[in-house]
């Protein structure tokens, strides 16, 4: 399986979604497209994080009844999973404030609610 | 939600739930541990808010009953971790005593339950918490959506 | 006595955590216990960092592993890099943390009567303390990643702090606005991180010193690095989180986020000073900080000037103050290969730099917990509608002005000092910086003699014919800030040579930070 493909394309792969993310960041109105996007960019990162453990022909970090062969990294996995964790509770804290923001204002756009200026 | 939903959601739930104990306890020597299983118990409540309705399902689970659980399950951690302080803070003092204290031989094994130490009480204790706190969220949001005014 | 010191910097991080776990189950049973619990426990957590302090600057930095056989065996038999999260603390980190505990205490007692009224105390104090937790950490770790970790920590429980009162309706942007920049800066952390360990297979700072060649995946993570502390700080032109965060934030979180943001330029510095050192281009990128200085103290201090709310305007000084900093740190980062002007301006400078940090918190503290017991009894923040309120509120008014003195630069305050510093050795470097940071200064005493006059001149307003002073609580968080503002104005020579100058020297010779790591051995 790992023949066909070639090397970079789980690099290539992150490289388009933090461009995507960024760019949706940057140019939604709408708050709840803007919280998508950053769920984008944590799993760009995240991709990377485990795509840089990669050894060819490896197997998975696991001692219990494994195979022979050379082990892939087990350690940006470990950081993967606390990256995961951490992304899911910003995710909730911002989407209850997204909620608290439409309760008081009315709308979801972010040009239409902004109360302080200046 | 229709009858069949109910009904199906009854079973289910059984095998949801006993699948994210699984990955708890298993946390040492397969994938898994304590987030992971309490994820699967949250999508298990997440199972049960949409087949019968936030409203149901808050007669039975309150959330200060979850509040107690998640605070437990913070406490029993940092108390483990705590417990080591007589070395260094962390430190696994449970390998080589009697409770989960089989050292395995290094390399590729065949997976024994009863080693690691404190490891398994700690993913117990992150398992705990998690799956009262991610239910927490979920409920939480659940009820918001029913009662959505707009108040200046 | 002594295994207290050994253990202290763990337990600096883990005491107000088990303390934020166990509030809100005794907040059940009492509300009285769960405030006594809280104040206590940060009373504790400031005991264990004047001794660790002490200890640190007597006999040198101290190295903590979690989960050894014991607590400096950084690298055990048989290995060659060092394995397991290690905590060390040299003079910039307990500085740091001496800086955070007498903040958080301050924060804690005002915060007892200011959020009396509110819903879902018991929260609050687990959120706060969490806060405490995540500012500690970042400051006491040796470990990337697990500074990333603190960092996301801090951010979570300041936004849900920020946006705590949801009955107002513009404090959910203000939180909203915090977690989505600060959730952006740790994925470019994150990032970096990645890039790190994709070339050296190493996280820990000290390990990453040791081996640093400066490829090109380290130059993109140097600005990633830089991009995201600069996005925290909120350095010009990534400020425009700032204002609305801090403005709606109960008062004694705001003074916690201000130092949140300290925690950041000290993990900037770290990258700069000890990470990189001297692999760095030292020209450019300490021209790069010191430019971001120069916007920060110009832009924020003019759009401070015509700011009608007042927590908006102290938010603007907070970033031309920050801007200080840089430009003090800056000037002794593009000289530091260079030993005589090292000697001559550089370490002067980082000086000044250093000792404007713990100035700026003490100071812009004790001005935002004012400006709360303003808004505590009239209910506005608007300096259009307050008027003649020195009758009622005298403690509040001989406060303000003590941080107002200070702030100007006006002698003899602490602040006069930092700057005066500042001032001599930037102007050798390059004489315009200088000039750039005095026009600051004045147009700083500008504007907060017109909030003063404002605020508290004036004859009495007929509805606030009932004002009172604030509750006891609240002036004692507002005395402890005081007393260290008059303390350090006292004796500023004392300061400086005690506190700040050994921060700079752990700075500057970052191989004593990596010996640390690297010698340290069973």
């Amino acid at each position: 399986m790992t023949e066909g493909i070639p090397f970079n394309v789980p690099f290539l792969a992150v490289a388009a979604l933090i461009g995507i993310a960024f760019y949706i960041i940057v140019s939604q109105r709408n708050m709840i497209k803007l919280v998508l996007g950053l769920s984008i960019l944590a799993s760009g990162v995240n991709l990377f994080l485990i795509t840089l453990g990669y050894r060819k022909g490896g197997i998975a970090p696991i001692y219990t009844h494994a195979p022979e062969g050379i082990m892939v990294l087990p350690v940006p996995q470990a950081l993967t999973l606390t990256s995961i964790v951490i992304a899911v509770a910003t995710l909730a804290l911002m989407l209850s404030m997204v909620v608290h923001i439409y309760r008081h204002t009315g709308s979801t756009d972010s040009e239409k609610s902004r109360i302080m200026k200046g | 939600m229709s009858k069949i939903v109910r009904t199906m959601a009854n079973i289910l739930i059984l095998f949801v739930l006993t699948f994210s104990l699984y990955i708890i306890m298993h946390g040492h020597l397969t994938p898994g541990g304590g987030f992971q299983g309490g994820a699967v118990f949250a999508s298990g409540i997440a199972l049960l808010i949409v087949a019968f309705g936030s409203d149901n399902i808050h007669k039975s689970l309150k959330e200060h009953h979850l509040s107690i659980l998640e605070s437990s399950g913070a406490l029993i951690f940092i108390g483990l971790a705590f417990g080591g302080l007589a070395t260094v803070f962390f430190y696994n003092f449970l390998v080589g005593s009697p409770i989960f204290g089989h050292i395995p031989p290094a390399g590729p094994n065949s997976g024994d339950l009863w080693t690691g130490g404190v490891i398994p009480f700690m993913n117990l204790a992150v398992g705990l918490k998690v799956l009262a706190g991610l239910s927490a969220i979920l409920l939480v949001m659940a009820l918001a959506t029913t009662t959505m005014e707009v108040e200046e | 006595m002594a295994n207290l010191i050994i253990h202290s910097p763990i337990l600096i991080i883990a005491i107000p955590l088990l303390v934020a776990f166990l509030t809100p189950l005794i907040g059940r049973a009492s509300g009285k216990a769960r405030d006594v619990l809280v104040v206590a426990s940060l009373a504790f957590v400031e005991f264990l960092v004047i001794i660790l302090a002490r200890d640190i600057y007597l006999n040198g930095l101290r190295v903590y592993t979690l989960g050894a056989l014991s607590p400096d065996l950084t690298i055990p038999e048989n290995y060659i890099v060092p394995i397991r999260i290690i905590l060390e603390a040299d003079s910039m980190s307990i500085f740091m943390a001496i800086i955070t505990a007498t903040v958080s205490l301050a924060a804690a007692i005002y915060s007892l009567s200011f959020m009396k009224e509110e819903t879902g105390q018991d929260r609050f104090y687990t959120l706060l303390l969490l806060l405490a937790v995540g500012m500690f950490g970042m400051e006491l770790t040796g470990d990337l990643f697990n500074l990333f970790v603190f960092l996301e920590i801090a951010s979570i429980a300041g936004a849900a702090l920020a946006a705590f009162r949801t009955r107002f309706a513009d404090t959910a942007e203000g939180g909203f606005k915090y977690i989505v920049i600060s959730s952006v800066a740790a994925l470019m952390v994150l990032l970096a991180i990645g890039l790190f360990y994709a070339q050296y297979n190493l996280i820990n700072i000290g390990a990453l010193a040791h081996v640093m060649q400066y490829t090109m995946l380290d130059k993109i993570a140097l600005v990633l690095l830089v991009t995201a502390f600069m996005m925290k700080l909120a350095a010009v032109p990534l400020h425009m989180w700032c204002p609305d965060t801090y403005s709606v934030a109960p008062a004694g979180i705001t003074i916690m986020l201000v130092v949140a943001s300290y925690a950041c330029l000290y993990a900037l510095f770290r990258t700069c000073f000890t990470l990189y050192g001297v692999c760095l281009n030292l020209t450019t990128v300490g021209w790069i900080v010191i430019i971001f200085g120069l916007l920060s103290m110009f832009i924020g201090v003019t759009m401070a000037v015509f700011q009608t709310d007042i927590k908006r305007l102290m938010a603007y000084h907070c970033i031309s103050q920050t801007g200080y900093m840089l430009l003090g740190i800056g000037v002794g980062l593009a000289v530091l290969d260079n030993p005589e002007a090292l000697n001559a301006y550089g370490i002067a400078a980082m000086d000044g730099g250093i000792f404007h940090i713990i100035n700026n918190a003490l100071y812009k503290g004790l001005l935002f917990l004012t400006a709360g017991a303003l808004f505590y009894r009239t209910g506005t923040r608007d300096l259009n509608k307050m008027g003649g309120l020195a009758h009622k509120m005298k403690w509040t008014t001989i406060f303000y002005i003590i941080g107002a003195l200070s702030i100007s630069g006006i002698p003899p305050s602490n602040g006069f000092a930092s700057k005066l510093l500042i001032y001599e050795s930037v102007y050798q470097f390059n004489p315009i910086l200088a000039i750039v940071a005095m026009i600051t200064s004045i147009l700083t005493l500008a504007s907060f003699t017109k909030a003063f006059y404002s605020a508290f001149m004036g004859a009495e307003l007929p509805e606030y014919q009932e004002v009172r002073e604030v509750p006891k609580s609240m002036i004692a968080g507002m005395a402890i800030l005081a007393a260290g503002i008059i303390f350090f104005s006292l004796f500023p020579g004392l300061v400086v040579d005690r506190l700040a100058q050994p921060a700079t020297n752990a700075l500057i010779n970052r191989g004593v930070y990596i010996n640390g790591i690297m010698g340290g051995g069973g």
